[in-house]
């Protein structure tokens, strides 16, 4: 067919009423995809019964000094810990300049409770839980990849990128806490 | 290559079903007939014996869904009931469980094959594309049914490769809860695993096809690299190529058997016979052997690189491992294609081999001590010789000469 017969392109003609409803229709119907698409991605994510597990309470009063137990939070587990004063000082003693992910002693614990230690029990590196009073610094070993963790579950040596991670907890009473 | 064909419907109902659907056509051009390389030696067999391992797997794993129960409170004890109660369900899962050690340990060489002859080269990139995507996807398949006993391994190895996701940054939290279905591994996991352990094999099925038709398009490989220039380089691929591949395949299974009945534990961890526990981790936590070398890879990146953090480095690092194959086609331009003719490339190749087997014993070792300084050198190599060394020695080895053809080079063997 010779060129000057074809039909006209789009750069030639102003948009039509027909190119508009065609793109309109187009939009309409990828959305209307990608809306049905939505709930079925959505159904992966955690359900009611997981989410109605968000907050405990735990009782403290039967932890002695120096002795740590894991209790479990959203289904993870969950180091709570009553440090000795030598843990404490050699927590306080590390410059930031030092620390990987810097954050103070202070920052990581509540204040006027401070030999308690509160942290999810999973490696920041990949969630394994870590040994406690085990590694080069007195704190946590990651048997899994190697991460030394201190005293104050800061991370110290090793491929975890952060510190163990503090829960969103408060003090209800001296013995008493509310995670979550 | 329906050129070739010789197929002449032998009857009027072959005749109808021609006309209709040329299935026998198709079988006779594509099972039968396919002009094949005559020098392919028994590297060449592991195609075939892959597709028996695909086909073994599924056929154990559709029977071993009939009687396991994917719940956390069921699932351990479900896998011991097929091993104690279901009848011969011993050696089914057995198979289904040393199956897949075998199914990969059949892959590396599949893969080291082609790596050593040249096989990804022009005109089959396509083919080892595909091929590429097969072995993430079995990557992913052999994961997730490694979680299904709900041992302290499965759950655990569960809990370190998801967590490999939180490494993307902003999204990464979201996007592990979406894959967890939860805040830990628990039930809602082992479900949609189960659902997709089942899924995966078919959609792998599904890529063998693609592969196969990828592969009949230029025709196969072969071990001087030089391509097919008349019929009197090929025969046909039935009944050559189909009794050489039964034979290998019977080979094979004989080391299959013996891990089968002798030893179905072997290769798998002792830890994985302890229930699910997520407050505890096992000391010494190693993934299946087979997915050592990038395990090895993942841990190896312990140091920040200026933005990037030691953890979304080991990940990237180990990610790109797999993704760097997909462009290795356009990393080695050498228009040489069998290891056999390039004197250079030969050395550099069975050091990677050999740094491989490295990368694979490190990653079942503790991380530390002199295991991490190692691992990071056998890193180093593992990219260098895609980035540096392959690019490299095409621009400055000179290869040796080739024959001028598949006969020629046959002939000349039986002579010499």
């Amino acid at each position: 067919m010779d060129g000057d017969h074809t039909l006209a392109t789009h750069a030639e003609k102003p948009a039509t009423r027909r190119d508009f409803l065609y793109v309109a229709t187009g939009a309409v119907a990828a959305v209307g995809g990608a809306a049905v698409a939505w709930p079925l991605i959505n159904q992966l994510n955690p359900d009611a019964s997981t989410l109605a597990l968000a907050t405990i309470e735990f009782n403290l009063s039967g932890i002695e000094e120096g002795q740590s137990v894991t209790i479990t939070w959203r289904g993870l587990p969950v180091f709570v810990r009553n440090r000795t004063q030598a843990e404490i000082d050699e927590a306080k003693a590390v410059p930031l300049s030092e620390l990987k992910d810097p954050e103070t002693d202070e920052e990581r614990t509540k204040p006027g409770h401070e030999q308690w230690l509160v942290m999810i029990a999973n490696c920041t590196h990949l969630g394994c839980v870590p040994v406690g009073e085990s590694g080069d610094f007195d704190g946590w070993f990651c048997p899994c990849h190697g991460s030394h963790y201190d005293t104050a579950g800061r991370i110290r040596r090793g491929p975890a990128p952060l510190n163990l991670v503090v829960p969103p907890y408060e003090f209800l009473s001296d013995t008493l806490i509310q995670i979550g | 290559m329906s050129e070739h064909s010789t197929y002449k419907p032998a009857n009027g109902v072959e005749k109808w079903i021609d006309d209709r659907l040329p299935i026998i056509r198709f079988s006779k051009e594509h099972l039968m007939d396919f002009p094949t390389p005559k020098n392919l030696n028994y590297w060449w067999t592991f195609g075939a014996i892959l597709a028996m391992c695909l086909g073994i797997q599924i056929v154990t794993g559709i029977i071993l869904a009939m009687h396991y129960t994917p719940n956390v409170a069921m699932a351990f004890d479900s896998v011991e009931h097929i091993r104690r109660n279901v009848n011969g369900g011993r050696v089914i899962q057995a198979v289904h469980a040393v199956g897949a050690s075998m199914f990969f340990a059949a892959v590396y060489i599949h893969i080291f094959r082609g790596l050593y002859f040249g096989s990804y080269k022009a005109p089959r990139e396509i083919l080892w594309i595909i091929g590429v995507f097969i072995f993430i996807l079995m990557m992913a398949t052999a994961f997730m049914g490694y979680v299904l006993p709900w041992g302290q391994m499965s759950f655990w190895g569960a809990t370190v490769i998801t967590n490999i996701f939180s490494a993307i940054p902003i999204v990464g939290d979201p996007i592990l809860q979406l894959l967890r279905g939860g805040f830990a591994v628990d039930n809602p996991t082992l479900n949609r695993f189960f659902s997709l352990h089942y899924l995966l094999p078919f959609v792998i099925a599904a890529l063998v096809v693609l592969h196969i038709w990828a592969l009949h398009v230029p025709g196969n490989n072969n071990p001087i690299g030089v391509e097919v220039k008349s019929s009197r380089d090929t025969v046909p691929f039935h009944p050559y190529y189909t009794m050489k591949d039964a034979f290998a395949m019977v080979v094979f299974l004989i080391p299959f058997a013996w891990f089968v009945f002798f030893a179905p534990d072997i290769l798998g961890h002792p830890d994985n016979y302890i229930q699910a526990n997520s407050q505890v981790t096992p000391t010494h936590i190693v993934p299946e052997w087979y997915l050592l070398p990038f395990y090895t890879i993942l841990r190896a990146i312990d140091f920040n690189v200026l933005f990037i953090d030691s953890k979304l480095g080991g990940v990237i690092a180990m990610g790109g491992a797999l993704l760097i194959l997909l462009v290795l086609p356009w990393l080695d331009r050498s228009p040489v294609r069998s290891g056999n003719f390039r004197p250079m490339f030969r050395w550099f190749y069975w050091l990677f081999v050999l740094n491989f087997i490295v990368l694979t014993y490190l990653g079942a070792q503790p991380a530390e001590g002199i295991y991490v300084l190692v691992a990071k050198f056998c890193v180093a190599y593992y990219f260098l010789y895609f980035i540096v060394i392959l690019p490299v020695l095409s621009r400055i080895e000179v290869p040796k000469p080739l024959p001028a053809s598949i006969s020629e080079s046959v002939l000349g063997k039986a002579h010499a």
